[in-house]
């Protein structure tokens, strides 16, 4: 088995240790959705508008939830350590670290949450698009939450200095992803933003990991 | 030039009357960019409140220019490991960050007597809050590592990650806007004369005051090394 | 050149906006200065020079 392939697996068994994978994330999704009702009424018509956008918003924030896992834990028991020191690139299980973030987090979400807006009352016609951005964009997510996590190891705020870092990152695939949401709603195009959606995830997942590995070996030093 | 400037001791002599004289130049075009401005009528759509584009627009264009100044700086101190570069891309941050400030403070007075509200999602002030904020996180980030080296390194990281997703902010804030038909802070058309001398009179002013604020801080940056590095070896002789 | 200060109804956004501008202006230039200067005082105690 390639070394990417057993580093891949490492990270998605990690993943689920200690937690079951993307749980925490879906108890975080049940929250927000049972808070929304109580903050922006009951009305149905109300709540149907909000919901897919309110959805997919609070996708974005839960994948910040399960960023300590990706390095900080190697990090601190010295893991990272041996990882920089072997054979494979740290770019190379930086990647695989995004990969399994959203396999394991991101979408897992991306199924359960049209779940989640249709119970608060979104059609269900939205539901095919509603995953789609969500698989798309939760590679961006995933990744752009990897450099954010790798940024802040060995700082003094960790979680909400990641937050801080990362969520200004995440304008763009929010917007394209509450884009194709919104067109399809609308009967419009949807495809457009869900290229633009595509377009910026593919360029996450090859850029992002340069970032993590040189914010990994700067913690390292 | 740059390896002139990419030597302490040169940058040293080269800042010593370039700051000043920067900040002279700043001085007097702001003042008759002033002037300018206030010799200028109202406009006809905005009244009086077109005033304001002159110590907006400035402030906005700035607050970019000295995002990707600190963008550049931090990928020559991650590529080259220049204590000067590394200097400068700390230095930009806060003068960066008051810029976008203002230009966010600015922009929402100036909208406010035509939309009634305190703020809204213009695409440009929608992307300047952003960039706000990538500088808050860039600042954050480098208060919150201790070790100065590891905290500068992280820093520049994060500002060259920014200065990358930059474009991308503004493009997908600006089709946004398009599908929203939302409001839009400058008027329609070309602006009439008078009010283009002062404007340019005022982001240059802007820029050289940015330039001047800019090489004083890295000097104070270098003297701040050397006093750290001479109080070492008076420590350890 | 006359200079036209009557901000009628718009003074209320136009001065604020003006105020808050050469106070963050001023804090910087401020904030700029005094760092500079403390800091070359720091570096010339350590070690008297010409400061340069």
């Amino acid at each position: 088995m390639s070394a990417f392939a057993l580093i891949l697996r490492r990270e998605f068994g990690l993943s689920f240790a200690g937690g079951g994978g993307p749980a925490l994330a879906i108890g975080f999704f049940l929250a927000m959705a049972a808070l929304l009702p109580l903050v922006v009424g009951a009305e149905p018509g109300r709540l149907a508008a909000v919901a897919p956008g309110f959805a997919w918003l609070v996708l974005a924030l839960a994948s910040l939830l399960s960023l300590e896992r990706m390095f900080e834990r190697d990090y601190e028991d010295g893991s990272l350590d041996l990882l920089a020191l072997g054979p494979a690139p740290l770019e190379v299980i930086a990647l695989a670290k995004g990969l399994a973030q959203w396999l394991s987090t991101t979408a897992p979400l991306a199924v359960f949450a049209p779940l989640v807006a249709i119970g608060l009352g979104a059609a269900p016609s939205l539901a095919p698009i509603s995953i789609a951005a969500g698989l798309v964009g939760g590679v961006s997510f995933a990744f752009l939450g990897g450099v954010g996590a790798a940024l802040s190891l060995g700082s003094r705020r960790g979680g909400i200095l990641t937050a801080l870092i990362v969520l200004p990152l995440f304008t763009p695939p929010v917007i394209f992803g509450a884009g194709a949401i919104d067109a399809c709603a609308a009967h419009l195009d949807w495809t457009t933003p869900l290229l633009l959606l595509a377009a910026y995830s593919l360029a996450a997942l090859a850029l992002c990991p340069f970032a993590m590995a040189a914010a990994a070996r700067n913690a390292l030093s | 030039m740059i390896p002139a400037l990419l030597n302490p001791e040169r940058f040293m002599a080269f800042s010593r009357w370039a700051a000043p004289m920067l900040g002279l130049i700043a001085l007097v075009l702001a003042l008759g960019g002033l002037g300018l401005d206030f010799a200028a009528p109202p406009d006809r759509h905005q009244g009086y409140s077109v005033h304001i584009m002159f110590i907006h627009v400035p402030a906005a264009i700035m607050s970019e220019v000295a995002y990707v100044c600190m963008g550049v700086a931090a990928f020559l101190s991650l590529v080259f490991r220049q204590v000067l570069a590394t200097a400068a891309a700390r230095a930009a941050a806060p003068l960066g960050a008051g810029l976008a400030l203002l230009a966010l403070v600015t922009g929402s007075l100036w909208g406010r007597p035509t939309w009634g509200t305190y703020w809204v999602w213009d695409p440009r002030l929608t992307s300047e809050l952003v960039l706000f904020l990538f500088y808050a996180g860039v600042m954050a980030l480098e208060l919150a590592i201790d070790d100065e080296a590891r905290a500068a390194r992280a820093a520049a990281i994060l500002a060259l990650v920014g200065l990358i997703d930059l474009p991308i902010v503004h493009f997908s804030v600006t089709w946004w806007n398009s599908l929203h038909q939302g409001s839009s802070l400058t008027t329609p058309g070309a602006l009439p004369g008078v009010y283009l001398t002062p404007l340019l009179m005022m982001v240059l002013a802007y820029l050289a005051g940015f330039g001047a604020l800019w090489l004083v801080r890295i000097r104070a940056e270098v003297w701040r090394r050397r006093a750290g590095a001479l109080a070492l070896r008076g420590a350890a002789a | 050149m006359s200079f036209d200060f009557d901000a009628g109804k718009y003074a209320a956004f136009v001065w604020p906006a003006y105020a808050i501008t050469a106070l963050v202006i001023a804090a910087l230039v401020v904030d700029s200065l005094l760092r500079a200067a403390r800091w070359r005082r720091a570096a010339q105690t350590a070690k008297p020079d010409d400061g340069r």
